[in-house]
């Protein structure tokens, strides 16, 4: 059988390269895709931990399918967001909606 | 292997204000379609009637003495109702139902009168409600996201209002990320200890520790990352950069509400995942828990930064936005309290004391802004207040109340409030960040007492407009910071029950 640090180090990459998409790039469509690849990281992590600890109990399982809840109502929003902002910007570059400075 | 749970054993009657308020916002959700456009009052009207029931309900069972070691849980331990439950709804209610009051007036002249502003200020609420009362680490991911979901559309309200859309996706994009790094925290939790249950991580964190297992790096992983992410929530320092920016561009009746709000769930989630999940986590060597130096670091820099950048600001949104950053440093204090033995239970209540006190004083500032603002948003400086006092009297007086309680002065809800804190900070041998609050306490009188300055005694035509429920709802703020600073008693009457017994 795969040991499970394989996959938590699968786990580990995904959340990575989503942080790396958040922090990078400049595209508001993209910064939404590092979101749910850093979401989706954690999923492999439930569902790992939840097989090689504890099968018996759904507890990993059930939480995997939370997380996909909130995602979707997060994509949602988020994309509701950025429509909003393409209307009137006909753009959605994160930098051209820069009014307010950090 | 399932057996199908009856519908006594979730025990409903334990869940009953957040419950009510659950079934409250959606029922409104579909009554509003019914409302015509021109008579949103009646929305707002119910979403306080749903409001005061809840906060009715919370109420009658604030002055029970339960612990969590005999504390009904609900929905097999997802939901726990106890005194910190029950002290943390009645925190969130009030500030909802002020919230209420100070945006009916706002929205209608400036035209963005809707009836869903109130059901999702209603399910905001709820999920602040359900952060208190978690018992479970997938209560506070759902919570805080039915919590920020609906604040980040709120903060887009105003969507004819660059300021405003481009707050909504910075607040949007940067609390995903936080909720990122919080579920992926959480994962780790539930990988190193085999439960999501605060109890159970309370239990394996011991044996995790007995077997001196490299797991307990995982589990340190995690509970840093879950920081993270409640420090978020919460405006803790290296995790701040949204709040002036969120504030400044967010309708202000939506930033009086979440303020306080979103503080007030990210806080209140990390005294039940710190206190009740992790407080035996100690490392060998150290004499605290493992996340007591990490949060004590946090205070500082919070109340550092937060305080010192605040003098800079001209305008309002900001100056109060960097001064909720620095709030969030004292309350941390207490949090970091809660990792000596024996200082828990004092500090948890010190928490729940400063939140309840910053309800009222923080709410009540943002609603004097929300008069003195103009129609399109603007007129939100420093110097649009000059001369108020001449032009309304008792409204620029009501500033001062709240700009004094801020500050911490005597006889004000904010200095309960910091009292219990600074005391907790000094009862778990914390010393020096104490110190630094103090310190920092006396660079925050004055840019506070600038505000009362500009109000009283430079000219201007400070103008305002006040229309009934705003009125009542700066004076609601008003009275309550003074009473609660009149008689301290009632705060600590109220934390008096707040015990997180240990395990469960």
């Amino acid at each position: 059988m795969i040991p499970l640090w394989m996959y938590l180090v699968v786990a580990a990459g995904l959340f990575v390269i989503g942080m790396f998409g958040v922090l990078s790039r400049r595209n508001a469509i993209a910064i939404l895709m590092g979101i749910e690849l850093m979401l989706n990281a954690v999923n492999v992590n439930l569902v790992a931990f939840w097989r090689y600890q504890t099968p018996t109990k759904l507890s990993g399982q059930a939480f995997a399918a939370f997380v996909f809840a909130v995602a979707a109502a997060e994509a949602a929003v988020g994309l509701a967001l950025i429509i909003g902002i393409y209307r009137r910007k006909r753009s959605v570059i994160a930098d051209d909606v820069n009014l307010l400075k950090w | 292997m399932f057996t199908v749970p009856s519908l006594s054993d979730l025990n409903l009657a334990a869940t009953l204000p957040a419950t009510l308020l659950a079934l409250g916002a959606s029922v409104l959700l579909v009554l509003d379609l019914f409302v015509p456009k021109g008579r949103k009052a009646l929305t707002a009207w119910l979403a306080l009637a749903v409001l005061g029931v809840s906060l009715i309900v919370a109420l009658l069972s604030l002055g029970d003495v339960v612990d969590l070691g005999t504390g009904e849980g609900a929905f097999f331990g997802l939901y726990i109702a106890d005194s910190f439950t029950d002290a943390v709804s009645v925190i969130v209610l009030v500030t909802a139902m002020l919230g209420v009051a100070v945006a009916y007036n706002y929205l209608e002249r400036t035209g963005m009168q809707r009836g869903e502003y109130y059901v999702l200020l209603l399910f905001s609420a709820l999920g602040a409600m359900l952060m208190g009362a978690a018992g479970d680490l997938v209560t506070v991911f759902v919570a805080l996201e039915l919590l920020s979901i609906p604040l980040y559309i709120l903060s887009g309200f105003r969507w004819r209002d660059e300021g405003s859309e481009e707050s909504a996706l910075k607040y949007f994009i940067l609390g995903a990320f936080a909720s990122g790094f919080l579920v992926y925290g959480i994962a780790l939790i539930y990988g190193a200890t085999g439960t999501t249950a605060f109890g159970g991580i309370w239990a394996a964190t011991r044996d995790l520790l007995a077997a001196d297992a490299a797991t307990k790096y995982v589990l340190l992983l995690g509970a840093g990352m879950v920081l993270a992410g409640l420090g978020f929530k919460v405006a803790a320092v290296p995790f701040h950069m949204w709040t002036p920016d969120v504030y400044q561009g967010a309708p202000t009746s939506v930033v009086a509400y979440m303020s306080v709000a979103a503080k007030v769930g990210g806080f209140a989630a990390l005294v039940r995942v710190l206190a009740w999940g992790l407080p035996d986590f100690v490392l060998s060597g150290q004499s605290a828990a493992a996340w007591q130096s990490t949060v004590w670091l946090i205070a500082a820099l919070t109340m550092i930064l937060g305080n010192v950048v605040a003098v800079a600001q001209n305008n309002l949104k900001r100056l109060l936005a960097y001064s909720s950053i620095a709030h969030a440093g004292y309350i941390l204090i207490a949090v970091a309290a809660m990792g000596t033995a024996g200082v828990a239970n004092e500090a948890a209540r010190a928490v729940v004391i400063y939140l309840m006190a910053y309800a009222f004083t923080n709410v009540g500032a943002f609603a004097v802004i929300v008069a003195v603002e103009r129609d399109d948003g603007g007129h939100t400086d420093i110097d649009n207040v000059r001369g108020l006092a001449k032009e309304q009297p008792v409204l620029a007086a009501s500033m001062a109340v709240f700009m004094l309680s801020l500050a911490g002065v005597p006889l004000t809800a904010g200095f309960v409030g910091k009292w219990f804190v600074f005391k907790a900070g000094l009862a778990a041998d914390l010393v020096p960040v104490t110190v630094i609050g103090v310190l920092t306490s006396a660079i925050s009188a004055y840019y506070y007492l600038r505000v009362i300055w500009f109000m009283y005694f430079e000219e201007g035509e400070g103008k305002a407009q006040i229309a009934w429920p705003l009125a009542w709802g700066i004076s609601v703020a008003a009275i309550g910071t003074l009473i609660l600073g009149f008689f301290p008693y009632l705060l600590s009457d109220m934390a008096r029950g707040i015990a997180l017994a240990f395990g469960g």
